[in-house]
C-alpha cells in the first residue's frame, strides 16, 4: 500500500441517480437521529458503483453534504479503505491476491501474467479493459491463487487458465466464476477425503451428486473408506436416539443452504456499469 | 470514590477518574503525548503505559482505562498500579523508540526545541543510539492556513489537533487521511483551517510538526522572558502570556484560567504581534499648515495649552477607545472633570449600555464559566463566534454535553453548533414560536446571550429590557448576559465614563461643531468631523491619528500595567512586558504631564498612587480576579421604547481588523484576506 490521494484528473461533478440518492436516502433513515455519518460506507460504496468503480472528489463531497460532516471526515473513510478506488480503473478491476497462501500456490504467475498482459499496478490498459493492484488476502486462501475482478472470485489460477479468463472477457465471452479447475467451491481438489457416508457419491459433494439419505449416518468410530458408498450400510451408530435426531434436523437445514451456496456458476461476468 | 494504590501511596479519586488522573492525584508523573485533559480519550500513542494489579496483566495505557475497571483482589485488596517499574520503564522506552524510528533529528533547527514533549521525554526513556537501519518515512509538508507551519516528518499521529478542531473548535478542519504508516494529518485537500481558534493546534502539538507560521525561526524559547497578562483583543479578558527578547515581544500564548478562557486564545490574540510593532507613533506630532509634523513634547503640549485656555468647559471633550486599560480612563475622566466639563464617553459605537440603569444591566451576568450551567440559551443579535471565538467554544462546550437548546434572533451564520433559527430582527423577541419557548420556559438556568449588534440602535433599550425580561428574574442565576466587543468597555462603564449631566454622547461629540477641543483616548472607531481640534492619545498610525492634530504617542497593552474589566465584571490585571517605542510614554504619564501644563495637575504622580484613588472611588477595581456583582439591573432608568423592526447585524464584520493593533498586523491581514477567500491555496512551504 502506498499513499493514496485523490486521482489528478477529476470530473466536473458527480450526482447520484435518483434511483441511487432514493436508495442513499433509505440508507441514511436506517440510523437514529445525529448518527447519520454512520451510513457513510454505503453511500460511498454506492458512488464508487455508480461512477466505473471509482471515486472522485465530487463523490466525496457530495456524500459530505447527504450525512453534513466535513470533507475531510469523509476523504479519511475514502482513503483508509483501499476498497475505495480513488483513481478510474479497468472496465475489469483485477485484484490478485498477493499473501502468503497465494504466493506459496504460485500468484507470481498470476502476476506475471498481469504485469505482461495489463502493464504495472494502478495502470489502466489502452482499451480501457483491464487494470489491476495487487491486494492483501482476500479470504479464499483454500483456492489460491486468487484473483478478485469486480465484484467476483475467480479460483484455482493457473498462467494459462487465467490468460484464457482475460481473454474470454476482452471478447466479451462467456465466463465461469469461482474456480476455474472445475473444482467444487473449496474441497479437497482431488476429490473428496472424507465426510463420504454424506457426500460424494461421485467424488463430487452435493445432494445433487449422489443419492443422499439422510437417514444414513457417518460412525466416526468406524474406519472409513474412501469412495467407498456402501460404508454408509454400515449398523446404526450407537449414538443416543436423541441426539441423533438433533444431527438429522441440523442436516435437514443445512442441507438447503448449502445448495444455494454450491448451486451451478452464472455465466455472465459482473460488469461494474451494470450494477449501479 | 474509588481506592487504589498507586506505587504504594494510597489515594481515594472519583470512579470515572482514569489511571492517570488518579496517578496524578498520587503524585506521580506519567509522560503521555495524545492524552489532554480538553480533548477526548484516543489512547493512541501509549506513551503512559502503567502497570495494573486488578486489570489485565499486561503494561495499560493508563489514560484510557477507568480506575472502576480495575478489580480488586480476591481477599478485597486494592487496585495496584505502578509507574515506575522495571516493566513500565522498559514498555516506554519501547515505545519511545517506535515514535523516535521515523522522527528527525533536526532538534537544532526546530523551533519547538526546549519547549517539546517528545524531547523532553526522550531524555527520560530515548536511548542514544537507533536499531533502525531502514529507510525513515518522509511525508510532505501541508498547508493549512496562515497561522500554522507543517513540518509533518515529525508529527507522531497524536490527533490532538485532530480532536481540537472537531471537538472545541467544531469546525472539523483536520484529519488523518490514509493508514497505517500511511496515514497523513492534513486538512481537507490542504485548504486554510476555516476555525478562528487554529493557531491552538500549535500549542496542543506535542512535537514540531505544527508550528505558529509567523513566529518560524524568530526566537528560542529559553531567550523569552515570560509576562503574564491579559488580552485585549475582544471582551473576554482572555488570560495570556507575553514572550518577549529585550524590547520586543516575540510571541503571545494562552495561560490557563478556567473561569475565562480555558486554555485556548483566538488568533487575533496570538498573532497580533507584529501589529504591536508596525504603524506604531513613537513620538509626538502637531498639524503644522494642515500636515502632521514631528514635535517634541514641549511643543505638542504647549499647542494644546495654548488651545485650552479660554474655552468654555462644554465645548472640551472625551472619548475612550476600545483597548484602554481602567488607569488610563480613570486619569482622562478625572482630568476632564476638573476641567468642569460633562462631555465624556467610552462608548464608541454608541451602545445604550449605561451605568444609572446598574452594573447588572451591562455584565455578562451569568458568567463565562456559568455557560456551562446554563440549560437553555438565546443569542440575540450577536455572533458569538466572530465577536468572541473562545467564549463560542465554551457554548459549544456546553452544547455538545446535550440538552441544550439554542435559539438565534439575528444573523443566521455558522456558529459551529447547530440551532433554532428563530428570526432575524427585534419582533422575533416578542413572538417566539412556541416550539423553542416550550424548551425555554422548561429551563430552569436560561441564558440569553445579547451582543452590541442588538444595543448600538435606536430601540437598543427596548431591545435589552426586552431581553432581560425573557432572561427572567435576576435572582442567584442572572441569565441577561450582555456580550461586549471592545475590551475597555466594561471598565469604562464602571467608571461611569459616560455623559455627564448635560453632556454629550461620543456620536455627539464627533459631529462636526459640537466642540472645541476633543481628546481621543485610542479611539479609532468613530469618524470625527472636522472642527475640533482633537488630541489623539494613542499607539497606531490610524483613524484617530490621521484626524488628530495634536498626537501623543502612547503605549500598548503589553508596554504598560493595567486593569481591564472583562464582559463578565472580571477585573483583571495586564502587566507590563516591554517598552513603548521611541518616546511613547504610558497614557496615564502622559495625561499628567499634560493637565500639569493645562493648569489642571492631576493629584498623583505615579501609578500606585493612581491606583490608590482610583480604588478609593471604585473599591471592587481593588479586587483582582474576581466578579463584583452588582445590583439588580433597572432598565427603566434607560428609557425603553418600541421594538424597531429592522434585523441585528454583528457590529464585527471583519474578525482579523477590529482595532488599531489588529490593523497594523500583516498576519491579521493576511488571516483576513484568506477568510474572505481572496488568497488562492498557496503550495505547501
Amino acid at each position: 500500500m502506498s499513499v493514496r490521494r485523490l486521482a489528478e484528473i477529476q470530473p466536473a461533478s458527480f450526482a447520484f441517480t435518483p434511483e441511487n440518492a432514493a436508495w442513499c436516502d433509505k440508507q441514511i433513515a436506517k440510523y437514529p437521529e445525529h448518527r447519520q455519518a454512520s451510513a457513510i460506507l454505503s453511500l460511498l460504496w454506492r458512488a464508487q458503483k455508480q461512477h466505473d468503480y471509482w471515486l472522485p472528489k465530487p463523490a466525496i463531497e457530495d456524500v459530505a453534504r447527504r450525512l453534513s460532516m466535513p470533507y475531510i471526515r469523509v476523504l479519511e473513510v475514502a482513503t483508509f479503505y483501499t476498497m475505495f478506488n480513488l483513481e478510474p480503473v479497468g472496465k475489469y478491476f483485477i485484484q490478485m491476491c498477493g499473501t502468503t497462501p497465494c504466493v506459496l500456490a504460485g500468484s507470481d504467475d498470476i502476476k506475471a501474467v498481469l504485469e505482461k498482459r495489463v502493464g504495472p499496478q494502478r495502470h489502466v490498459t489502452a482499451d480501457g479493459l483491464f487494470s489491476w493492484l495487487e491486494v492483501e488476502c482476500l479470504g479464499a486462501c483454500c483456492n489460491a491463487p486468487m484473483v478478485q475482478i469486480n465484484d467476483d472470485y475467480y479460483e484455482d489460477l493457473s498462467a494459462e487458465n487465467f490468460n484464457t479468463l482475460l481473454d474470454d472477457l476482452a471478447a466479451g465471452r462467456p465466463v465461469t466464476i469461482g474456480s476455474q479447475t472445475g473444482r467444487r467451491t473449496s474441497e479437497p481438489a482431488g476429490g473428496l477425503t472424507s465426510l463420504l457416508s454424506l457426500y460424494g457419491v461421485d467424488g463430487k459433494s452435493g445432494p445433487e451428486c449422489g443419492t443422499h439419505d439422510p437417514n444414513k449416518h457417518y460412525t466416526p468410530t468406524e474406519p472409513e473408506a474412501p469412495k467407498d458408498v456402501t460404508a454408509t450400510q454400515e449398523p446404526a451408530p450407537a449414538q443416543p436416539a436423541q441426539a441423533r435426531s438433533e444431527q438429522e434436523a441440523k442436516h435437514s437445514v443445512a442441507q438447503p443452504e448449502k445448495t444455494e451456496e454450491t448451486g451451478t456458476a452464472r455465466t455472465e461476468p459482473s460488469a461494474p456499469k451494470d450494477k449501479a | 470514590m474509588t481506592k487504589l494504590i498507586v506505587d504504594g501511596h494510597e489515594v481515594d479519586v472519583p470512579a470515572e477518574f482514569t489511571v492517570l488522573q488518579a496517578c496524578e492525584v498520587a503524585g506521580a508523573e506519567i509522560p503521555r503525548f495524545c492524552f489532554h485533559e480538553r480533548l477526548s480519550i484516543a489512547g493512541n500513542c501509549r506513551m503512559c503505559l502503567v502497570e495494573v494489579k486488578g486489570g489485565p496483566p499486561k503494561p495499560q495505557a493508563s489514560c484510557a482505562i477507568n480506575v472502576r475497571d480495575l478489580r480488586p483482589g480476591p481477599n478485597g485488596e486494592l487496585p495496584v498500579v505502578s509507574t515506575k517499574s522495571p516493566m513500565v520503564k522498559k514498555a516506554r522506552e519501547g515505545v519511545m523508540e517506535f515514535l523516535l524510528i521515523n522522527h528527525p533529528l533536526d532538534c537544532p533547527i526546530c523551533d519547538q526545541g526546549g519547549e517539546c514533549d517528545l524531547q523532553d521525554q526522550a531524555m527520560a526513556y530515548g536511548v542514544d543510539t537507533s536499531r533502525y537501519a531502514e529507510n525513515k518515512r518522509a511525508v510532505e509538508d501541508k498547508y493549512i492556513g496562515v497561522m500554522v507551519r507543517t513540518s509533518m516528518n515529525r508529527c507522531i499521529h497524536c490527533t490532538r489537533c485532530v480532536r481540537f478542531t472537531a471537538e472545541v473548535a467544531g469546525t472539523g478542519d483536520m484529519g488523518s487521511i490514509g493508514r497505517g504508516e500511511d496515514m497523513e494529518i492534513t486538512t481537507y485537500l490542504e485548504t486554510a483551517m476555516y476555525s478562528e481558534l487554529q493557531g491552538n493546534v500549535a500549542d496542543l502539538c506535542p512535537v514540531g510538526a505544527l508550528l505558529p507560521k509567523p513566529y518560524a525561526f524568530k526566537a528560542r524559547p529559553w531567550e523569552l522572558t515570560k509576562t503574564q497578562s491579559i488580552d485585549v483583543m475582544d471582551a473576554l479578558g482572555s488570560a495570556i502570556r507575553v514572550d518577549t527578547r529585550g524590547r520586543e515581544v516575540m510571541r503571545i500564548l494562552p495561560r490557563v484560567n478556567d473561569d475565562v478562557n480555558e486554555e485556548w486564545i483566538s488568533d487575533k490574540t496570538r498573532q497580533v504581534v507584529d501589529g504591536l510593532k508596525t504603524r506604531r507613533l513613537d513620538r509626538p506630532y502637531v498639524r503644522r499648515a494642515g500636515k502632521l509634523e514631528p514635535a517634541t513634547w514641549a511643543e505638542a503640549f504647549a499647542a494644546i495649552a495654548a488651545k485650552t485656555n479660554g474655552l468654555a468647559p462644554n465645548r472640551i471633550g472625551a472619548i475612550a477607545g476600545d483597548l484602554a486599560s481602567v488607569e488610563d480612563m480613570f486619569a482622562l475622566q478625572t482630568l476632564l472633570t476638573s476641567l468642569g466639563s460633562g462631555n465624556l464617553d467610552c462608548r464608541q459605537d454608541g451602545t445604550v449600555l449605561h451605568p444609572k440603569a446598574g452594573r447588572a444591566s451591562y455584565l455578562f451576568n451569568a458568567s463565562v464559566a456559568g455557560i456551562e450551567q446554563a440549560d437553555a440559551i438565546l443569542i440575540v443579535g450577536s455572533n458569538p463566534r466572530r465577536e468572541s471565538p473562545v467564549l463560542n467554544a465554551r457554548i459549544r462546550k456546553r452544547w455538545l454535553r446535550g440538552g441544550f437548546p439554542i435559539g438565534v434572533v439575528g444573523e443566521a451564520v455558522d456558529l459551529t453548533y447547530p440551532y433554532t433559527y428563530l428570526g432575524a430582527g427585534p419582533d422575533t423577541l416578542g413572538d417566539l414560536p412556541s416550539s423553542f419557548t416550550d424548551l425555554w420556559n422548561k429551563a430552569e438556568r436560561p441564558l440569553v446571550l445579547i451582543g452590541q449588534g442588538a444595543l448600538t440602535r435606536a430601540d437598543g433599550a427596548a431591545v435589552l429590557a426586552k431581553a432581560a425580561e425573557l432572561a427572567g428574574p435576576m435572582g442567584v442565576w442572572r441569565g441577561l448576559s450582555v456580550l461586549h466587543t471592545a475590551a475597555s468597555r466594561v471598565g469604562g462603564l464602571d467608571l461611569g465614563f459616560v455623559p455627564g449631566e448635560g453632556g454629550l454622547t461620543a456620536a455627539a461629540m464627533a459631529a462636526g461643531g459640537a466642540l472645541d477641543l476633543l481628546f481621543l483616548l485610542g479611539a479609532d472607531e468613530i469618524a470625527i468631523e472636522p472642527g475640533a481640534f482633537t488630541v489623539y492619545i494613542g499607539t497606531h498610525g490610524d483613524r484617530g491619528a490621521a484626524r488628530a492634530d495634536v498626537v501623543l504617542p502612547g503605549a500598548t497593552y503589553t508596554e504598560k500595567s493595567g486593569l481591564y474589566v472583562n464582559t463578565e465584571g472580571r477585573v483583571q490585571l495586564a502587566d507590563r512586558a516591554n517598552f513603548p517605542p521611541g518616546e511613547a510614554r504610558e497614557d496615564w504619564a502622559i495625561l499628567r504631564a499634560l493637565s500639569d501644563v493645562m493648569g489642571h495637575k492631576l493629584p498623583f504622580d505615579t501609578l500606585s498612587g493612581l491606583r490608590a484613588k482610583l480604588y478609593a472611588a471604585h473599591p471592587h477595581m481593588a479586587r483582582l480576579d474576581e466578579i463584583a456583582e452588582g445590583p439588580v439591573a433597572d432598565f427603566a432608568a434607560l428609557g425603553a421604547g418600541a421594538l424597531g423592526r429592522e434585523a441585528f447585524v454583528s457590529p464585527i464584520t471583519d474578525f482579523y481588523q477590529t482595532n488599531p493593533i489588529a490593523r497594523a498586523s500583516k498576519v491579521m491581514a493576511e488571516a483576513s484576506a484568506v477568510a474572505r477567500g481572496q488568497f488562492q491555496q498557496q503550495a505547501a512551504e
